[in-house]
């Protein structure tokens, strides 16, 4: 039975699709999990999940348009979505988290729609499903995704580690990094564009709606164990690219659905932390 | 020309004023301590001299060559998410944040200035433990270490000593002068009238009247008077 697995895999891992795939899940996993934790801790998580939903409705306008490279549409959309959530976010006035409800089902909405009316594929259940739920196979995406996709994850890579120390000072206290003179709205800015571009990139991959569960379930899992800043973005990380390659791994071999897969052992890697938090009340780190 | 000066300022929030035309000068060097009944404006006032606020109304004029990035800041409370991650070395080492501009990582100087800190609050010994499970004084010495390392010139300080016991208020009192004697310039909101009136140079009272002017003429004045002898007598009993 293993040694079948064995040979499955070993097959399988020698097709440059596969090895892309394997790529790209990684580094999108990596950069998920880097900013989720600041997401979590800012209760920035619900711009998250609006945003994926954006991220789907300028998909299905580039799709309507049949534009070859739908990217250069659906990353500056997202971009602008992203900076008008913070906006309002920020302003108490307007009720924050009923704005973004409003604008990210909306978007839903609109999207499907949008593709409802205009599209001429026949399999219109297959698309959809596949723009909210990831594609049922990972090795559908092409050379220039690919690319696309490594270049930006190193591009958030260098910025999280550059404004490292930034982001956590604007993240625990955003009043004294005001009052002391950190530029804090620069920062929040720079941060939401970021997911922006997290969130276009995991499209593809994971699906929209399960791109929040690849940016939250790393960072909750961490704050169970670990006690400061850096162990827990460190460790989400970590977990985050393994339970990546495992999902990965398993949905080759089992043959499921591969966002959804990533997901259940986030989840379960996230019941283990949970335990094992619960028991050793946490590692003191 | 002086540090700050505030002109006609009023405070508020949602142009609801609180307190309606301040005006009083900090210069280079001055110990000011802000005194006043719960709800008064206190906090609100130190917000909007941080321009964490818009003030309702009037002006307040930095000189000396004042920058942001000069000021420390101790808030009277710090909402932290309860399970917030992040150990005390590095929340006191984010108080040196401002200064490194847009030059990404710490220096060996910011990190010995930590140290430092630690060691004036005797909190060296913490440094590694999670902020949220420390106690109520643990953690806003933590809170004062990093307002330490942010600046060299102005420290803001909302009701320092609360939650501290009398050993350690009495040494945060005297490193604070210390401070102060080394040219820092302090603006602390007290309710300690006592304290206030054996240690700073400036004080101001806001509430139902105002005032503003030395020590030494706050407490010839009605209002002076009046204040003390309601603490004296309070410790008297
Ligand atoms: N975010 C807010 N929105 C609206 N009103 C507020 C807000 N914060 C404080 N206030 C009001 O402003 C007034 C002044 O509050 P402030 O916190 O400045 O008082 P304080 O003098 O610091 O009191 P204390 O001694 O209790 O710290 C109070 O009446 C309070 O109800
Ligand atoms: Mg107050």
């Amino acid at each position: 039975m293993i040694g079948e697995w064995f040979e499955k895999l070993s097959l399988y891992l020698r097709f440059a699709p596969v090895q892309h795939a394997l790529i790209v899940g990684v580094l999108i996993a990596l950069c998920a999990a880097l900013l989720g934790v600041t997401l979590v801790l800012k209760r920035f998580s619900y711009i998250g999940d609006g945003l994926s939903h954006v991220a789907f409705g300028a998909m299905s306008i580039a799709a309507v348009l049949n534009l070859t490279h739908q990217m250069w549409l659906i990353l500056p959309i997202t971009i602008l979505s992203a900076i008008l959530l913070l906006r309002t976010g920020q302003n108490a006035k307007i009720k924050g988290d009923a704005a973004i409800a409003m604008i990210s089902v909306g978007a839903l909405a609109f999207g499907y729609l949008l593709m409802n009316i205009y599209n001429t594929s026949s399999n219109l259940t297959g698309d959809v499903c596949s723009t909210l739920f990831g594609s049922t196979s990972i090795l559908t995406l092409r050379d220039s995704d690919v690319w696309l996709c490594v270049i930006l994850s190193i591009i958030v890579v260098i910025i999280f580690i550059l404004f490292y120390n930034k982001i956590f000072a604007v993240t625990f206290d955003e009043d004294f990094a005001k009052a002391t003179g950190t530029r804090a709205n620069a920062y929040n800015l720079l941060i939401a564009v970021v997911i922006a571009v997290i969130i276009v990139m995991a499209m593809n991959f994971v699906g929209s709606l399960l791109i929040s569960a690849l940016v939250i379930f790393p960072a909750l899992s961490a704050m169970r164990l670990f006690r400061s800043f850096k162990s827990v973005t460190i460790f989400s990380a970590v977990l985050s690219v393994i339970c990546a390659l495992v999902g990965m791994l398993i949905s080759i071999l089992a043959g499921t659905p591969v966002g959804s897969t990533i997901v259940a052992v986030d989840a379960a890697a996230f019941v283990i932390c949970f335990l094992t938090g619960a028991v050793k009340g946490g590692i003191r780190a | 020309m002086a540090l700050l000066t505030v002109q006609n300022l009023s405070l508020g929030y949602d142009n609801r004023t609180i307190v309606a035309d301040l005006n009083f000068v900090v210069n280079q060097g001055d110990y000011l301590c802000i005194v006043g009944e719960n709800g008064s404006g206190k906090s609100t006032l130190m917000k909007t001299l941080l321009h964490l606020q818009a003030p309702v109304g009037g002006t307040i004029l930095t000189g000396d060559g004042l920058k942001k990035n000069e000021i420390g800041y101790l808030p009277q409370q710090t909402m932290v998410q309860k399970d917030f991650p992040a150990s005390v070395r590095e929340i006191v080492l984010s108080g040196c944040q401002a200064r490194r501009g847009l030059r990404p990582f710490y220096s060996r100087e910011d990190k010995e200035l930590v140290e430092e800190n630690l060691k004036r609050l005797h909190i060296e010994d913490l440094a590694k433990r999670c902020y949220r499970e420390l106690s109520g004084g643990q953690q806003q010495r933590v809170l004062l270490a990093r307002a330490l390392c942010a600046t060299r010139k102005v420290l803001l300080l909302d009701e320092p000593v609360s939650g501290l016991d009398p050993k350690v208020t009495a040494e945060m009192y005297e490193m604070i002068t210390q401070l102060n004697r080394e040219g820092i310039t302090i603006i602390m909101i007290t309710h300690d009238i006592a304290a206030a009136a054996a240690y700073a140079s400036h004080i101001l009272h806001i509430g139902s009247t105002v005032f503003y002017g030395t020590k030494k003429e706050y407490l010839a004045s009605d209002l002076g008077k009046f204040f003390l002898k309601i603490t004296e007598g309070g410790d008297a009993q």
